[in-house]
């Protein structure tokens, strides 16, 4: 029964997820493309977790849910894409495009049906050391161990596309007012009160 | 050292701390500065402007005379007037209306009128469920006068020596 | 037939009693803390209070939810019907959702899963969407405004947030991630002692992830009119409400939780430390930290944008940095 339950779950998710795929390309609407991208992620994270890798699971949802996609909706709603706009193109490139499609999802089925693919994905999986661990365990273990040093460059790529995005959009402008709060909170009293005696009539002058 | 006070003050955030405090202490206090609305009231004013009313003399008869001075200097024309020739051969209107959502109560009605006839008197709670509730005939009129008279009486006659 | 009831439709029941038990305390404290919340800022402000509605107002909750039930629902021109309907929806399911991982005594939550703490973090990113969507929907400029501030500000205290829950799960060790190992590795010393920097950190990105004041730009009323609900009506409107209330509930509960020793009994002597009143100090410490954020909401002026940010990425970000750094220093330096 239990099989049956989970069997169905899967199927449920799996058709979900491809609908959803097909409607972020099908979609007229940009704005209901990026919502159907977000909800493929999230029930890929569901076949995740159907898998027994939660914590790949969650963090797909936290990363790319909770964070990237959130910055794709904005930039989508934030330049109204029209209907007339997203199809502008379709005559011209359509063919390039489907080219280029075929050619991706060759390249995939040539990657999965490798052998080389076919035994190294396993190896990992069922080695003994690892067979007693949790997913997150295992994780950590090859990640700084097998794969630390591509790990850590990965890490810097992203630290130089961070410090890149920053310098391309920093900006100096010279006249500008900007609030120095530590410079606020460090001002005396008698630097910004002073109590004179005023004569009526008279003024501060 | 003043600066290492001061950066120890805000990264405490003392200041923050010292808020809340006056916060918590102010809702142990028990004391409260509002009126408990519909079961206490404000005070009001003699001069208060608000819900109108169309008076009478002590002897029951009317007292506007149709002079169409209030509808004249209303800046809202949310008063309409007809009058005609009574059977006794006196001036008296047929038809008094106000239309309260256009009324902006600014009272020039009541200094206008030359015989006391509409005042602003001291009712505030006159909300209704329908916009048609609001457009007040000269029968609502006359009855809001009937109902308040004791009140607007005491209110014109304390104000009297101002006017 | 039989064999059919027993695998099947009587776990259902008995998992659908499981949820009943958790959410229908959790929808009438979410009905109350409306009304506590007026309360608390009356009092504060010298001012009586709902107290007409029952003795004390104790039924203005229920006044309310007639009243919102019986509105209109409205939906404005342009608006795109289905995401308009689907983000009160979202919001309310999000905030409900999350409370299946919360553990209410130590051998009770809807769901003890191994990572609860990520998927409670997870739930609660998702939370944006529903902002987003609505303010998107709306086809309205306050609305969108509101929501895309929302969204920057609730993305940005995520990030001081994550690294936070990091600094426990360190602190915690094997099985750092399953909520109810982090209770029980606070037995001896709540974790609100030794991190108690990242116990204010933690509360203050709390109130900006749940948009509270002083974080509550996104619904600015001076500017904003209502933020990302401003054309909501009815029960669309009601279902926001909830679900806003809710959230903050989750999150005194997630402080709690993670700092305050969640069930755990302050004193373990007599009775106190029993099984049975660990639901009741549960609920006592998230009473107490919902209470704080309805505190700060009477004490608090709201922030500016750049301050707001200010504080998110320059102030908060490299402080828990720091913190994780320093935990897991200690812990592996004396090898805790």
């Amino acid at each position: 029964m239990a099989e049956i339950i989970t069997g169905l779950t899967f199927y449920l998710f799996a058709a979900v997820t491809i609908a959803s795929a097909v409607m972020v390309v099908g979609s007229r609407n940009a704005v209901h493309s990026v919502l159907f991208l977000i909800l493929a992620f999230f029930t890929c994270s569901a076949l995740f977790v159907l898998r027994g890798a939660e914590f790949v699971a969650m963090i797909l949802v936290i990363v790319y849910v909770g964070a990237v996609a959130v910055l794709f909706l904005f930039v989508v709603m934030m330049l109204h894409v029209g209907e007339n706009r997203l199809f502008q193109g379709v005559k011209r490139f359509g063919l390039v495009g489907v080219l280029v499609g075929l050619a991706v999802a060759a390249e995939l089925i040539i990657v999965i049906t490798t052998r080389a693919f076919r035994q190294d994905a396993p190896a990992a999986a069922t080695d003994p050391a690892m067979a007693d661990l949790n997913v997150t365990e295992a994780l950590g273990r090859i990640l700084y161990t097998d794969y630390f040093l591509l790990f850590q460059m990965s890490g810097l790529v992203l630290l130089v596309a961070m410090i890149g995005a920053i310098t391309l959009t920093l900006r100096q402008r010279d006249g500008v007012k900007k609030q120095s709060i530590p410079q606020q909170i460090e001002r005396k009293r008698d630097e910004a009160v002073a109590l004179r005696k005023v004569e009526s009539g008279k003024g501060i002058g | 050292m003043f600066a290492l006070i001061s950066s120890l003050r805000s990264l405490l955030l003392l200041e923050l701390v010292r808020g809340m405090g006056l916060t918590l202490w102010s809702m142990f206090t028990g004391r409260r500065v509002t009126v408990n609305y519909p079961y206490e009231k404000g005070v009001l004013s003699p001069r208060f402007r608000g819900e109108h009313a169309l008076r009478r003399y002590a002897t029951g008869e009317e007292r506007c005379i149709a002079c169409k001075l209030c509808e004249a200097i209303c800046p809202a024309q949310a008063i309409t007037i007809e009058a005609e020739p009574r059977g006794d051969g006196s001036r008296r209107t047929t038809r008094y209306d106000i239309d309260m959502t256009k009324c902006i109560y600014c009272g020039y009605c009541q200094e206008a009128c030359p015989v006391d006839a509409i005042v602003q008197g001291p009712n505030y709670e006159f909300s209704t469920e329908t916009r048609a509730e609001l457009y007040y005939d000269k029968d609502k009129l006359l009855d809001n006068g009937d109902r308040w008279e004791h009140l607007i009486a005491a209110n014109i006659a304390q104000d009297a020596a101002y006017r | 037939m039989i064999d059919l009831f027993l695998t099947v439709v009587w776990p259902g029941l008995k998992i659908l009693l499981t949820i009943l038990v958790v959410i229908v305390p959790v929808i009438l404290g979410v009905a109350y803390m409306t009304l506590a919340e007026r309360k608390v800022i009356a009092a504060a402000q010298f001012r009586h209070g709902p107290n007409v509605v029952g003795p004390f107002g104790v039924l203005q909750p229920w006044a309310d939810a007639l009243k919102l039930m019986f509105k209109e629902v409205i939906l404005p021109a342009g608006a795109n019907k289905i995401v308009f309907f689907l983000a009160p929806m979202l919001t309310f399911a999000l905030a409900m959702l999350a409370w299946a991982v919360m553990p209410i005594t130590e051998n009770f939550a809807i769901a003890d899963i191994n990572l609860g703490l990520l998927y409670l973090f997870a739930i609660s990113s998702l939370g944006v969407y529903g902002i987003i969507m609505s303010g998107w929907a709306s086809n309205s400029k306050y609305p969108f405004l509101g929501a895309l501030r929302s969204a920057a500000q609730m993305v940005s205290y995520e990030v001081s947030m994550g690294l936070i829950i990091i600094t426990v799960v360190i602190t915690v060790g094997a099985g750092g991630f399953n909520l109810g190992n982090i209770v029980e590795a606070q037995r001896g010393l709540w974790f609100a002692i030794p991190h108690f920097p990242m116990f204010v950190v933690f509360f203050i990105s709390a109130l900006a992830e749940t948009n509270r004041a002083p974080f509550d730009l996104p619904e600015g009323e001076s500017e904003l009119v209502a933020g990302y609900f401003l054309e909501y009506s009815s029960m669309q409107f009601a279902l926001f409400f909830l679900g806003e209330y809710a959230n903050i509930l989750l999150m005194s509960a997630m402080t709690v939780t993670l700092f305050l020793g969640g069930y755990l009994s302050p004193v373990d002597i007599w009775f106190l430390g029993d099984v049975w009143m660990q639901p009741i100090w549960f609920v006592l410490k998230t009473s107490f930290i919902a209470f704080v954020f309805l505190w700060v909401r009477a004490t608090v002026p709201r922030y500016r944008y750049d301050q707001l940010m200010r504080l998110g990425w320059k102030v908060f970000l490299p402080l828990s940095l720091f913190w994780v750094v320093l935990t897991s220093g200690v812990i592996v330096g004396f090898g805790l």
